[in-house]
């Protein structure tokens, strides 16, 4: 249909499936059924089935690896801001103390990684959160600076007492038993944090986090700890960092300051916008598009920073929805031009 | 003795530094964070003025500053203004405007020693037995004249006093006819322009390099923050604060200590009063 400027708008109409209320469906079979598995089980199967698809090629196997662990980190950044309110500049502070905590536990202890990663994931939340603490009360800007600073912090910090390896950082640590541990572990984990966040999402604490984003004052008022539920909250987000964090120090089987540095806290913020913010899926599918295209350019050294900061301005200026919020709204509505 | 005159200097630097982003914040409440970039840009700007183009160094200075000027207020003017008064969204995009300018750079070839501004006037002198060099001085001096400039710009012309009644309350200034959005695009221009000016008198001090970019970032934010947003005279105090602060650490502890000394001071005052020294927010907007 030719469509005349000025007669003619936009209809979107829900489909019959959907009842009233985001997620609440009425289902009546199995074509039904499936029109709602579908999206689902594209991601989980692809994901699943992604280490055979590059299975002559290690090169990406070891993207794939990356792009799981980006992918965390985004949806750490994701739950953060838009399920808690509290924004998190500064997500390569939690890869930082995961790595560490975990080369630490491998090098010092002896542990083999299959024991560090979920260790170093436990005492790096907690570490974090600790040290997070005095942070929480704040909000906005003032939070979201203050994130900023940790790392940078941290990274100084070690280079001037030159503590834990130094500039050198800490070497020797244990790889994976394989490729194929690597990347399963790392998928899965992605998978469980993802669907496990939604639900979590959906439980009273999830409202309660909620309301501590849209209205902390009200959360007060009804007798709740806002700084507990907020500490709840950080430790949830940093665990996934550092869980993050202690795959990346054993994928590369090495630890330094340079898992301070900002690559980890600003290409998770990219994907997420480019994504879609507050969707938990969005972060995923904006690593997946961003990951591999920083990987092209790798041979262009930093230019891969600059043209990730010039997709995350464009997308955060011109397209704030992002493309999860956007896929989905196409997925789930019938549009048909009407006149007016 | 050199304590005091180092701690000066010291202190007049960041200053410099700091001015530019604490006036942007102060007008139109966005956090510039590309002003290290707008920083290092100058610097490079000028460079290739003075190097490619040929052109007498005083003829580059000025056109680099002012080319500056005018790339904040396009800046503003075309990407930022679209998300005017979402906080967090100015803060991750103007952050990423800044890291695109300085990877940017960095691809463009702007890496190695050979990025060198020549002072402007070489030899020291001595001053109370202290021998400083000239560019040194120079600097204290610019940063004098540039604060006071600001201060008559402010009171005593109209574009100015509109400046400061947007700071004050932005909507009673709409109401008195002064356009917002255009304000905020030219404090946008004179916060970098200030950047500008502070990266001409103190590039010369060292090499250009893109790192300086985030250290002079990491610095104005400091200042701001222990200061009190968009407060002018906490930041210059906080300037002399964190410049002393700093000086004494250099030479009790190491020059290692530098930046830990400016982040612990964000960090703390951050806990103890977000506000900063002289911040006019309420309470309430900033924490729970």
């Amino acid at each position: 249909m030719k469509r005349r400027r000025g007669t003619m708008r936009r209809e979107r109409l829900d489909r019959g499936i959907k009842v009233r209320t985001d997620s609440v469906y009425a289902v009546s079979g199995w074509p039904e059924m499936a029109y709602l598995a579908l999206p689902r089980l594209v991601l989980i199967l692809g994901l699943l089935a992604a280490p055979f698809i590059f299975y002559f090629n290690p090169y990406w196997q070891r993207v794939l690896s990356i792009i799981c662990i980006y992918a965390l980190l985004a949806m750490s950044f994701d739950f953060l801001a838009h399920f808690v309110g509290l924004v998190s500049l500064g997500g390569a502070f939690f890869v930082g103390v995961g790595g560490y905590t975990a080369a630490l536990l491998n090098t010092e202890l002896g542990l083999p990684p299959l024991l560090t990663i979920p260790l170093a994931t436990l005492i790096g939340a907690g570490l974090c959160t600790l040290l997070l603490l005095p942070c929480l009360p704040l909000r906005g800007v003032y939070f979201a600076i203050v994130s900023l600073m940790f790392p940078l912090l941290a990274s100084r910090i070690i280079e001037a007492l030159n503590i834990l390896g130094g500039t050198d950082g800490i070497l020797g640590v244990d790889g994976f038993a394989s490729k194929w541990v690597e990347q399963y572990v790392l998928i899965l984990a992605v998978l469980l944090v993802l669907f496990g966040l939604r639900r979590l999402a959906g439980e009273d604490i999830g409202l309660v986090l909620r309301g501590v984003k849209d209205n902390d004052q009200a959360v007060k008022a009804s007798g709740l700890n806002i700084t507990t539920y907020k500490a709840i909250a950080v430790f949830i987000a940093s665990a996934m960092g550092c869980l993050a964090g202690a795959c990346l120090v054993h994928l590369y089987m090495w630890s330094g300051i340079s898992q301070f540095a900002l690559d980890f806290s600003i290409l998770p913020i990219a994907a997420t916008v480019i994504g879609g913010v507050g969707s938990l899926v969005g972060p995923v599918l904006g690593c997946l598009i961003l990951v591999p295209i920083s990987e092209l350019l790798r041979d262009f050294g930093t230019l891969r920073i600059a043209v990730y900061a010039v997709i995350l301005t464009a997308f955060i200026v011109f397209r704030s929805e992002g493309l999860m919020l956007y896929g989905s709204r196409k997925y789930h509505q019938f549009e048909r031009w009407v006149e007016f | 003795m050199e304590i005091i005159i180092y701690g000066v200097v010291n202190s007049a630097s960041l200053a410099l530094m700091a001015l530019g982003f604490t006036l942007v914040y102060g007008i139109s409440r966005l956090p510039n964070f590309a002003h290290g970039a707008l920083y290092v840009l100058t610097g490079f700007a000028t460079w290739l003025l003075l190097n490619r183009l040929g052109l007498p160094y005083i003829l580059a200075l000025t056109g680099a500053t002012v080319l500056i000027g005018l790339v904040g207020a396009a800046m503003y003017r075309f990407i930022l203004i679209r998300i005017r008064g979402m906080a967090i969204s100015e803060i991750i995009a103007s952050y990423a405007i800044g890291l695109a300018l300085l990877e940017g750079m960095r691809w463009g070839g702007l890496k190695g020693a050979t990025f060198i501004l020549p002072a402007f006037a070489e030899g020291s002198v001595s001053v109370l037995g202290v021998s400083v060099d000239w560019q040194r001085l120079i600097l204290i001096g610019v940063g004098a004249v540039l604060v006071g400039l600001l201060f008559l710009f402010v009171h005593f012309t109209r574009v100015g006093l509109a400046l400061k009644g947007m700071a004050q309350d932005e909507r009673a200034a709409m109401t008195l006819g002064i356009d917002s959005d255009q304000m905020a695009v030219v404090a946008m221009a004179l916060g970098a322009f200030f950047a500008g000016a502070a990266a001409v008198v103190l590039l010369p001090l060292g090499n250009i390099v893109v790192e300086s970019g985030y250290n002079v970032l990491i610095m104005a934010v400091a200042v701001c923050i222990v200061g009190g947003l968009g407060s002018w005279t906490g930041a210059i105090l906080a300037s002399f604060l964190i410049g002393f602060a700093q000086i004494l650490t250099v030479v009790h502890l190491g020059a290692h200590y530098q930046v830990v000394v400016a982040l612990l001071a964000i960090i703390i005052t951050l806990i103890l009063r977000p506000s900063g020294l002289f911040g006019r927010q309420k309470e309430l907007e900033e924490r729970v």
